[in-house]
């Protein structure tokens, strides 16, 4: 059979250039289209959630208590319970999500607190390192620290109550190494590592001894 | 020596830390927790050039800004600035959010200088942009010469060279520096983070120009310092300035990013050392030159003594002949500031990486080289101590001999400090109250070592009551003047003071009351027979119940992974002296930590700057790495109880010898050495001539 070619075939009708150039157009046009269409979508879903930037009312269950707050909509969690509410148990160490100093429970689960807008922890059951004694009595995991010396300066040290208080409600038999797993995300300069695993184990039951020694010199 | 009691229920026993509590529940308000009436939110803005002359500063948009309620200049007229970070301004508003937006609006006019140098190797060049104008930037060598040191070495059977290198090392307490302060008519109260109660109130009222009994310092929990946190700091002088301006009290906490740049760090140390020994292993000549950085100045604000960038060469082993030349070489980046055991771990890292390079040279085992050639004869103990727990004749293997490719291998090092004794002119007074309470209060400050519980400890025992039944109140300079806590003297200092209280307590309640001993049983019927007034008594630290010098010599173990360069730190063996043990529990916490932060020193922690920008590159703990709880490894503390040397600290011995113990046992395991800190993977495979050398190193 012969093969025809179209009338307008010339060179420059196929040429590279013309062809990106006609597919560009194409993609330019259908991503632009897009692009206005998932804007104009997403206009449509915020058109009743958008808040701020000014102060908006903010309500949070803290402990059990419900703390009512006005706060611009980019105050972190943290800095809603330290600097505009009394509870100032949660540290901050770093602001920047690197350091755990800050974390609490989000319906039961750690976070740092600094990575997280106040406003979205509204509905949220959350407990800070406050929340964990029961009137004044310590939980086992304060007790245990307590009593094994899981702190030095203390600034961490809530983070770490609140990571390892954690893991027990998930996990009631971790391992040394479930402790470690569950602390990464905690810092300390002091060094208390050790003694934060064995109060650890301590509060899930786990006995664990001291290798220190003293000898007599003379 | 001393007149502590021998027969003892509380000291050398364990005590639970008594304001373990008040941590664990978010009780304890920590500087940075303070909510004063009506307080203001402060930041600082800081330098973006490493080296400018600033000509204005003007803060007129950054005052109208909602919520801003002061903005204020460092200094008045022209000023210069030489590293990024230094201090330019700071306003105060009321939220953080404020202070940001204030911050992005403050005009600076400066006259950028483009010449600067961040490097050491860069700033010691002929031609380097000079960090202080007309002042070279490395000062002429600090020379100390013993013996004959060129013939002395034509007399050693083994000889051997190496250039040993520690990185800048930052602090990175957990809470950054800063204040709460409050200035008003009748004078400024500072909520200080500090480690020195006395020498902020004494900096704050120098620079404020006021009266010391204008400025009262306080400090009730703060989240460490490792020797950083002496002074006022320009932080603090801001914050009395903002708050002065703006009639409110200003809580002004440094970002963690500021904290990496202007708020001290441990000197950066070059060290050349060649050192010989005779054929029995008796070193016989020594020859170190080192130079390290102290950025910009050797830390006008530390307040704690050291910064600068001299270490103790050759360190704590005999070596009759000799020749040490030092030198510190500013370049464009924060100044330094005593860091725990200052001097004393980048020199312990030279010296014992130096020992075991001759070990290997003579064909010895290390730990009789260190045997046979340190003088100290409680080291002697504790090497023979350590060496059994450790089970080191039975691990040893020559360097590079352990098969496959995870090799393993063990070294030691040892440590000695010269401080850990008391300060004469600690204070304090007891409160004996007719209903049998008792107060203590000491203008001393607890950083995380057990402070108070210390004196509780120390009281229950002498008056013969229970920790729990002693109140202590320290950290505020209304009470009786105390040392600031540096130097590892914060033990040896109140301990005797406590015991002079106590016993002076003691002799008053006798005349008081008639009974002939108060103590235990007799301590409310005596105290009752006070009548109304409460019994103060005043004492301060004796001579004779403490001592200096501590020392101790750490083992460690290590896994190194030949594929991957990776160190793991199997198991540390810490064999410490420190005289009369008071606490148990909380000195085994103080050699953890002391551990801990030393493999941060070995294997992780180094301030990188850019010489391009000037910038430090890693300001934050994503890229500063310290261990984590997954890098600790097993630690075992032998503690050398000496009662007969009456009170010594321990902070700082606990910290030295680890990066050593740790750089040794890496040798041993592969059988080269790395002698550059931190011993990253990049360093371990280069080493083993896998990569070449890491471009920083």
């Amino acid at each position: 059979m012969k093969q025809t070619r179209p009338e307008n075939s010339g060179a420059g009708a196929h040429s590279r250039r013309t062809f990106l150039k006609s597919l560009g157009t194409v993609a330019a046009t259908a991503a632009t289209a897009q692009v206005k269409s998932v804007a104009a979508e997403l206009e449509k879903a915020n058109a009743e959630k958008v808040v701020g930037p000014g102060a908006v009312p903010v309500t949070l269950k803290v402990n059990g208590q419900t703390l009512k707050l006005t706060l611009e909509p980019r105050v972190t969690l943290l800095d809603a319970l330290r600097n505009y509410s009394s509870l100032t148990g949660a540290k901050e160490g770093c602001d920047r999500a690197t350091c755990g100093a800050c974390t609490v429970l989000v319906n039961d689960l750690p976070i740092y607190s600094c990575q997280k807008l106040a406003i979205e922890a509204q509905g949220c059951e959350i407990t800070t390192v406050e929340g964990l004694a029961d009137n004044g009595k310590l939980s086992p995991v304060q007790q245990s620290f307590f009593e094994k010396d899981a702190l030095m300066c203390g600034y961490c040290t809530p983070g770490f109550l609140m990571s390892v208080t954690a893991l027990l409600k998930h996990n009631p038999h971790p391992t040394a190494e479930d402790v470690k797993h569950a602390c990464a995300g905690n810092v300390c300069r002091c060094g208390t590592h050790p003694r934060i695993v064995q109060a650890a184990l301590k509060a899930a039951g786990v006995a664990t001894a001291s290798k220190t020694e003293v000898v007599d010199y003379v | 020596m001393s007149n502590w009691p021998t027969e003892t229920k509380y000291i050398s026993h364990s005590t639970a830390r008594i304001d373990a509590p008040a941590k664990l529940t978010g009780n304890a308000r920590y500087s940075s927790d303070i909510q004063a009436e009506g307080w203001l939110y402060g930041m600082i803005y800081r330098s973006k050039w490493p080296s400018a002359k600033i000509k204005s500063v003007n803060l007129d948009k950054a005052l109208q800004v909602p919520g801003i309620k002061a903005a204020v200049v460092v200094r008045d007229g022209e000023f210069n600035v030489r590293y990024y970070g230094d201090e330019i301004a700071a306003v105060a508003g009321v939220s953080k959010q404020a202070c940001l937006d204030a911050l992005r609006l403050i005009e600076v006019q400066a006259d950028v200088k483009h010449e600067f140098v961040v490097k050491e190797n860069d700033a010691r060049k002929d031609g380097s942009p000079q960090v202080w104008d007309g002042a070279a930037n490395t000062v002429a060598p600090h020379v100390r010469e013993n013996g004959t040191v060129d013939a002395a070495f034509g007399e050693c059977a083994a000889v051997i060279e190496g250039f040993y290198t520690t990185p800048v090392q930052i602090h990175h307490p957990m809470e950054t520096h800063g204040n709460t302060v409050s200035w008003t008519d009748d004078g400024v109260t500072a909520w200080s983070s500090t480690q020195g109660i006395s020498s902020v109130r004494d900096g704050l009222a120098g620079s404020l120009q006021l009266d010391h009994s204008k400025v009262r310092v306080i400090t009730e929990y703060m989240g460490g310092g490792f020797g950083a946190k002496f002074g006022a700091g320009a932080e603090g002088v801001l914050a009395a300035k903002l708050s002065k301006a703006a009639k409110a009290p200003v809580r002004l906490m440094l970002t963690r990013f500021d904290q990496a740049l202007a708020v001290g760090n441990r000197p950066s140390s070059f060290q050349k050392i060649k050192m010989g020994a005779l054929a029995d292993g008796t070193l016989h000549a020594f020859e170190g030159e080192n130079y390290g950085t102290a950025g910009i100045g050797a830390g006008g604000d530390s307040g704690g003594g050291g910064g600068g960038a001299d270490i103790p060469m050759p360190y704590l082993y005999k070596v009759p002949n000799s020749r040490v030349k030092q030198s510190a070489v500013a370049v464009n980046a924060g100044s330094a500031r005593a860091f725990r055991a200052p001097g004393n771990p980048p020199a312990s890292f030279g010296m014992e990486s130096a020992m075991d390079d001759l070990a290997v040279k003579l064909g010895m085992d290390p730990l009789e080289l260190r045997q046979k050639n340190d003088p100290n004869p409680v080291r002697q103990r504790e090497y023979a101590l350590g060496a059994e727990k450790f089970g080191w004749k039975e691990k040893y293997k020559k360097p590079g001999s352990s098969p496959g490719v995870v090799k393993t291998g063990i070294g030691c090092a040892s440590a000695a400090w010269p401080a850990g004794g008391g300060s004469r002119r600690t204070q304090g007074e007891a409160q004996i109250n007719p209903d049998g309470s008792v107060e203590f209060r000491l203008g001393v400050q607890d950083i995380g070592t057990g402070t108070r519980t210390v004196i509780a400890v120390i009281a229950a025992e002498l008056l013969g009551l229970k920790p729990d039944q002693i109140t202590v109140k320290v950290g505020d300079t209304h009470y009786p003047p105390g040392p600031g806590s540096g130097g590892s003297t914060t033990c040896a200092s109140i301990s005797p003071t406590v015991f002079d209280i106590c016993t002076k307590a003691l002799q008053q309640l006798q005349t008081q009351t008639g009974l002939a001993d108060a103590r235990g049983d007799n301590w409310f019927a005596a105290c009752k027979k006070l009548g109304v007034d409460p019994l103060v008594v005043h004492g301060q630290w004796q001579q004779g119940l403490s001592s200096d010098h501590a020392g101790g010599v750490q083992f460690a173990e290590v896994e190194v992974d030949t594929e991957t360069g990776l160190v793991t730190v199997k198991k540390v063996v810490a064999v410490h002296d420190c005289g009369l043990i008071i606490n148990c529990v909380t000195l085994e916490s103080q050699i953890n930590g002391g551990v801990i932060g030393g493999i941060g020193y070995a294997l992780y922690e180094e301030r990188v700057m850019d010489d391009l920008s000037g910038v430090v590159l890693n300001p934050n703990f994503e890229t500063y790495k310290m261990p984590g709880i997954a890098d600790v490894p097993d630690i075992e503390v032998i503690l050398v109880n000496m009662p007969e040397r009456g009170v010594i600290g321990i902070g700082e011995p606990a910290t030295v010898p680890t990066a050593g113990a740790i750089a040794n046992a890496v040798a041993n395991a592969i059988g080269v050495r790395v002698p550059s800190l931190p011993i990253t993977p990049a360093k371990v495979l280069a080493a083993l001539g896998k990569v070449p050398p890491p471009v920083n190193s």
